[in-house]
């Protein structure tokens, strides 16, 4: 009796089980399906494309698409394909990353451990920034790249996109400080280190965690911003969501649908690559706050 | 002349007053240990030592020299942490040898430093290990040990045995106890536990809400607590404070207790002195300890004023060593502590000994010390 109910009970788990997993890979297709469009029209020749079935498998394979996205297509007027764009992107995310993340576990770092008269109100007024929608700031930011000289180049874009990038990165060092000892840095304290030797010796190499959080959240933001791509950047400095953008609107000649799935993949290529390496550490420094050692 | 001499100490954290009027100072050599219950301001004062806090008013001498406004680091202090605050990324040989690897003392020296403190500390094998490679025991250890290889004038200690258990905290007072005398260097030392304060000190300061209640030598503290607080606060069992009233009587005064179902009990104190004279017919509080109420056989035989009453025992609770019996006296429970072996239990009447050589007296009102 017990032993056929059991019975019943196992079949009703697997019955269970089954239905969740058909689930999880009814919606993993269903988010899955736009990437596979992308790579599979992105390696047909253009007239596979124009007889209409986008779901099919190339019947002729050809990375030629691929090589041109990346080297010869036409991007507005230069035939240059999306390379020097992502180089420039390179050039301005990776200055733009490091100093927004420098800058915001310094601040992190001042804000718990070295507190001061309204370093609440500070921190407040930092917060705003993460709120504040961009849209807001174009006016004026223009206006100081263009008073110092740095309008259209690559170190105006990385100077607006650290600023703005800094009431994040602040947020989560300050938070994750807020947990770290402070009986540590009186330690250090007495044991003679300055300022930046407690944030060096001490803070930083705890850090591992939020820092991977920050990077990635940097990272991904700036690699796909638009906004100030193409609103600051001038003739030497476009990145490369704006050129993607230029490459598939360039209204020469025919459009060449799998170029663009090439350029779109080569531009989303990065930030997944980040993910894929680094996710898990994401995920486990978002924690890391949370959970106390 | 005083070695460590704090003086007219106040300190606040916005409006609010955290010590207040803090005056203290020890000799060269000297263990103080800074008591009281938890908030009382203990930390807040050592940090102040420290340089970790700035004080509001007042000054702290080290050796004749103020070092108000010095920072950490200039005072030549050493501190041991509560949470032991070892560097987590560093390696124990790393904690120890960080600052004078700040200050840039050469690698030779270094190692010799770091060889020297370890021996001592028995920590030799833990030199490569990090910090979270180790048990509390030796976390405090190599806290102590970067502590001592700086070779201060004066060690701080922040409750330092308060995160051991029960066994290892006492060995490890003892082993503090022996490398005080071992050293000779000031301590100042905050704990909130009375046995570590009476076993430790030369001097102890008793803290509460950010008052000085009383700084003494430990028999000071134990046998002429300044007021209710310190008498009830240091001492384990606690001293039995109890409401009773001074007579007038034949060859001096009585103490007299309220008693349940019974009269009262009237103890006559031969060596009253003129401070007590002036409370006859008043009320005060009666201040005893357990071992000064006994039974008559275990009394002390060199009391000049002892005294004896006849009690009802309510509790017998027998601790091995002594049998601590409690009756009702003045309203409130009592607590005797009687020989292990005393044939008595509960229910029973028995006579008891007051020590009154040890009895101490207190206004109700003030809560202050009367005799
Ligand atoms: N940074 C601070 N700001 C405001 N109040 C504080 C601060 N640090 C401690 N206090 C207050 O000071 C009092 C004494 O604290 P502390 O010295 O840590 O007590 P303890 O005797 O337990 O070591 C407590 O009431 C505490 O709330
Ligand atoms: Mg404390």
């Amino acid at each position: 009796m017990s032993a056929a109910s059991q019975d019943v009970a196992t079949r009703n788990g697997i019955f269970a089980r089954a239905l969740i997993y058909a689930v999880l890979i009814l919606f993993a297709v269903y988010y899955l399906l736009p990437l596979y469009v992308m790579v599979v029209n992105s390696l047909k020749p253009l007239d596979e494309i124009r007889q209409g079935n986008m779901l099919a498998l190339p019947q002729q394979w050809t990375i030629a698409p691929w090589l041109s996205a990346w080297s010869t297509a036409q991007i507005g007027v230069q035939p240059t394909g999306l390379k020097p764009y992502f180089l420039n992107s390179v050039m301005m995310v990776v200055p733009a990353v490091a100093l927004s993340t420098i800058l915001g576990a310094l601040n992190g770092y001042v804000l718990t451990k070295w507190r001061f008269k309204g370093d609440n109100i500070v921190f407040g007024l930092m917060l705003l920034a993460c709120f504040i929608p961009f849209q807001i700031v174009l006016i004026p930011s223009a206006r100081i790249l263009g008073m110092t000289g740095l309008a259209g180049t690559i170190t105006g874009l990385v100077l607006i996109h650290a600023i703005y990038g800094l009431g994040f990165t602040t947020l989560f060092f300050r938070n994750y400080y807020e947990a770290f000892p402070t009986e540590l840095v009186r330690a250090a304290q007495i044991d003679g280190a300055s300022f930046f030797q407690i944030f060096r010796r001490i803070l930083l190499p705890s850090s591992g965690p939020i820092i991977v959080v920050t990077v990635i959240w940097q990272f991904t933001n700036i690699w796909n911003d638009f906004l100030f791509g193409s609103s600051f950047s001038g003739f030497n400095s476009i990145p490369l969501t704006v050129a993607l953008n230029n490459l598939v609107n360039s209204s020469t000649g025919v459009k060449e649908y799998n170029v663009h799935f090439a350029g779109a993949i080569l531009a989303a290529l990065p930030t997944l690559i980040v993910y894929i390496v680094s996710g898990r550490y994401f995920v486990r420094g978002l924690m890391a706050g949370a959970v106390k050692g | 002349m005083s070695f460590l001499k704090i003086s007219n100490l106040y300190k606040n954290y916005g409006q609010v007053e955290i010590l207040k009027d803090i005056n203290i100072e020890i000799d060269k050599g000297g263990f103080l240990v800074l008591v009281g219950p938890s908030g009382c301001g203990k930390s807040t004062l050592l940090n102040t030592i420290a340089g970790l806090e700035p004080i509001t008013s007042g000054d702290i001498a080290i050796n004749g020299n103020s070092v108000a406004g010095l920072h950490p680091s200039k005072r030549d202090i050493a501190m041991v942490f509560q949470s032991y605050a070892l560097y987590p990324n560093m390696t124990v040989a790393g904690n120890i040898a960080f600052g004078m690897e700040i200050r840039g003392v050469p690698k030779d020296e270094r190692e010799k430093a770091i060889k020297q403190v370890a021996d001592i500390l028995q920590i030799g094998h833990l030199l490569d290990r990090k910090p979270s490679q180790l048990s509390g025991g030796q976390r405090q250890r190599v806290a102590m040990g970067r502590a001592l290889v700086r070779n201060p004038q004066v060690f701080l200690f922040d409750e330092p045995l308060s995160n051991l258990d029960a066994k290892l905290r006492v060995d490890m007072r003892t082993e503090i106890k022996r490398l005080h005398q071992r050293m000779k260097t000031t301590i100042v030392y905050v704990t909130h536990d009375q046995i570590e304060a009476m076993t430790l000190a030369t001097k102890i300061a008793v803290l509460k809400d950010g008052l000085l209640q009383q700084f003494g030598t430990p028999a000071e503290i134990y046998n002429s607590p300044a007021n209710m607080f310190v008498a009830d606060f240091m001492g384990s069992p606690a001293m039995n404070l109890l409401s009773a009233r001074l007579e007038g009587g034949e060859g001096g005064l009585n103490v007299v207790l309220d008693r349940p179902s019974d009269k009262p009990l009237a103890l006559p104190i031969k060596m009253a002195n003129g401070a007590l004279g002036a409370y006859s017919g008043k009320e005060i509080i009666f201040g005893v300890r357990p071992e000064a109420l006994t039974d008559p056989d275990g009394a002390d035989r060199n009391a000049k004023s002892l005294a004896e009453g006849e009690c009802l025992i309510e509790v017998v609770e027998p601790a091995g060593s002594d049998t601590f019996a409690v009756t009702k006296l003045g309203g409130k429970e009592v607590v005797a502590r009687l020989r292990a072996d005393a044939a008595i239990h509960a229910g029973q009447k028995t006579r008891l000994a007051f020590n009154l050589d040890k009895a101490v007296f207190f206004d109700p009102k003030s809560q202050l010390r009367i005799a």
